[in-house]
């Protein structure tokens, strides 16, 4: 079990160090100097090389690298290249919003995909679970930005029910928070809840299958009861899994998403640095992405330990 | 068939009582007019080939048919419950209660039979706890160790906390039939409880199966397909053959001198004197052809596809004879084949 933790953490780290390494060198084998490009065709030499020297862009890159990964440790991802912001408190800023975004969907996603997915695994011979099934299906095929849009024009355009966008801080506004968390976050969870429900549903469909839950019927438990103390764990791995891939979705689909409510989330960040040519923000707000979605899948893994006492064995 | 015969003891000693179980789905029978009885103390055999209906049998009784079977018919069981109520028109909540507790089985799989999430003594303990058998907790967890040391398991107390997984597949059923046994039940069904064991191990659970039933005074319904099983595991035996059972008795008499070709077919192949009474390489007897697809057997004789000896008469369904007196009445020593093997007409 200890050795099964401390593989999977090495795996962990490892994985952290390639990708800091893939974010970096990919922002650099990128065509043009970063101080060019972020200063403008029209910027004299003197101007660029001034900026290349501040921030030390005429270093070789190995020592650069290293000065960056060392900046990220100590969570100092350094200035902006023109309004010579600080990037942390920035995307500490954002990520707090896209956090609470991504979060409620999920959970939302979650309370919505569970009992519909049991259902129509139960279901899955009758009418109502064969029609829920190709709702379903159809949910699959929207994506999030057409929900977000469609869900706009209904519950904030045409029934003035909520805002159609923007953002306040919960402990500033709780009600217009959630005014304008809901439909966001509705529009994210929809799409994720169909996915999710029919992964629920094959998985509990193969539980039932199994045999111990005849073994469990045959203790005198009955099916609603046996599928809930002996089903519904044993399907969780799978479930889990695609829970941990969603997480990670939500994560990168926030984005779009983001864009749709002009929410100021992480996703904003990212495409207005990318837009004012900002690479060291780009490069910080990509390696918080990949930092989340890395330690998703430590979690995952963690999870199966969890779950799966067969999983727990020492590797052999 | 409903009628109790003339025989029979002062003292109904009956456990279960099967009259005319028909299993089917909306277009097919699976089972026709199965009628049984057993009684307490007593092991009885169900045999017959693949395809022959034993599990059937045994999940109808317990109420356990997949999805899109039916089945009609009459089934009572006496001893906690009341033997006046028709367990195929209990509802599921009602049908609960028994399973477990009056009535319960041991499946022939063991390598997936229990829950591979769950501690072993939990399975077991889950089944008292569900029943309220046990008067505390405390209580219940004495009893897991107990039953586990009566199954002969090592070291009881520890491996209570361990995983299936962690067990070997004789381990394993010898948790399953503590788990069954867990609350004395009136009746065991045993389907196929040693067909996926190695051999060195199937005579031990075997033979703690036996003793499981015998402390209890239990009835018991044995499925296998091997004989030598029946033999040595049970008294009485019934012979199943495409939904029906077309002979019983007490396994000597069948097995010694089969009436129903088709049971006298299953023993010439089961070769109960074993290797040494066949010196040279001779072909092995085989009842020629196969089990029919489900549903597909004939009409009159379900055996006469196969029999040598079939004709016209078969094709109407042959009358059940009795063969002598049996406490669990005529249903329980007899055939059903107008040309029976052994006595008059066998040439």
């Amino acid at each position: 079990m200890i050795l099964r933790l401390l593989q999977r953490l090495l795996v962990l780290v490892l994985s952290l160090a390639v990708a800091s390494v893939v974010v970096f060198g990919f922002m650099r084998v990128l065509p043009g100097d970063p101080a060019r490009v972020a200063l403008g065709v029209n910027a004299s030499a003197a101007a660029v090389e001034q900026l290349r020297t501040q921030f030390g862009l005429d270093r070789p890159v190995l020592v650069q690298y290293l000065d960056w990964v060392g900046g990220l440790l100590r969570l100092d991802p350094g200035i902006e290249f023109v309004s010579k912001a600080a990037i942390g408190p920035q995307i500490a800023d954002r990520l707090q919003v896209t956090v609470w975004l991504v979060v409620v969907s999920m959970v939302l996603a979650l309370a919505i995909a569970l009992p519909v997915g049991l259902w129509m695994a139960v279901r899955h011979r009758h009418w109502d679970g064969v029609a829920l099934s190709a709702l379903s299906q159809v949910g699959v095929a929207i994506p999030a930005f057409l929900a977000g849009i469609v869900l706009i024009s209904v519950f904030a355009v045409r029934l003035r029910w909520v805002p159609a966008g923007g953002w306040v801080v919960p402990a500033q506004d709780p009600v217009g928070f959630v005014q304008r968390l809901a439909l966001p976050a509705l529009s994210l969870a929809l799409v994720q809840a169909a996915v999710l429900a029919r992964y629920i549903r094959s998985a509990v469909l193969d539980v039932l299958r199994e045999d111990f839950l005849r073994t469990a019927r045959a203790k005198g438990l009955r099916p609603v009861q046996a599928l809930v103390r002996h089903g519904l764990r044993n399907a969780a791995v799978p479930v889990v899994t695609v829970l941990g891939l969603q997480l990670a979705t939500l994560l990168i689909g926030a984005v779009v998403i983001e864009r749709v409510f002009v929410i100021p989330g992480l996703g904003s960040l990212l495409l207005d640095s990318v837009a004012k040519r900002e690479l060291l923000t780009v490069q910080a707000v990509v390696m918080v992405l990949v930092v989340a979605v890395l330690v998703i899948n430590f979690v995952v893994d963690l999870l199966y330990l969890l779950i799966d006492p067969r999983l727990r064995a020492g590797a052999r | 068939m409903a009628a109790a015969p003339a025989a029979a003891p002062a003292v109904d000693r009956t456990v279960l009582r099967v009259d005319g179980l028909s299993v089917g789905t909306r277009h097919t029978g699976l089972l026709h007019d199965v009628s049984f009885q057993i009684c307490r103390g007593e092991r009885v055999g169900l045999i017959g080939e693949s395809g022959s209906g034993k599990s059937l049998t045994a999940l109808a009784v317990m109420g356990l048919l997949p999805e899109g079977l039916a089945a009609t018919g009459d089934v009572r069981l006496s001893a906690r419950t009341p033997a006046t109520r028709n367990l195929l028109d209990l509802p599921e909540r009602d049908l609960a209660r028994l399973r477990g507790d009056g009535l319960s089985m041991v499946f022939q799989e063991p390598m997936t039979a229990l829950n591979p999430t769950m501690r072993v003594g939990d399975q077991v303990a889950e089944v008292m706890l569900i029943h309220r058998t046990q008067p505390s907790r405390g209580a219940v967890r004495r009893r897991v160790v107990e039953l586990l040391e009566q199954v002969d398991l090592p070291d009881p107390a520890h491996l209570a906390r361990s995983y299936p997984h962690e067990l070997s597949g004789g381990q394993r059923q010898r948790v399953v039939l503590a788990i069954a046994l867990a609350n004395d039940p009136a009746l065991l069904i045993c389907d196929e409880p040693t067909t996926a064991l190695d051999v060195t191990v199937q005579a031990t659970v075997l033979d703690l199966v036996v003793r499981g039933v015998e402390e209890r005074d239990a009835a018991m319904l044995f499925i296998t397909h091997d004989l030598g099983v029946v033999a040595t595991v049970c008294e009485r035996v019934l012979v199943m053959y495409g939904g029906r059972i077309v002979e019983a008795g007490p396994v000597q008499d069948v097995f010694g001198d089969p009436r129903h070709r088709y049971t006298q077919g299953l023993v010439a192949a089961s070769d109960l004197t074993g290797a040494e009474g066949r010196r040279e390489r001779a072909a092995l007897p085989t009842i020629p052809g196969s089990v029919p697809p489900a549903g597909r057997f004939p009409d009159g004789c379900v055996f006469r596809t196969r029999c040598t000896h079939a004709d016209e008469v078969c094709r109407t369904q042959p009358p059940w004879v009795p063969r002598g007196e049996h406490p669990a009445g005529e249903t329980a020593y007899g055939h059903a084949c107008v040309h029976p093997a052994g006595g008059y007409g066998d040439e």
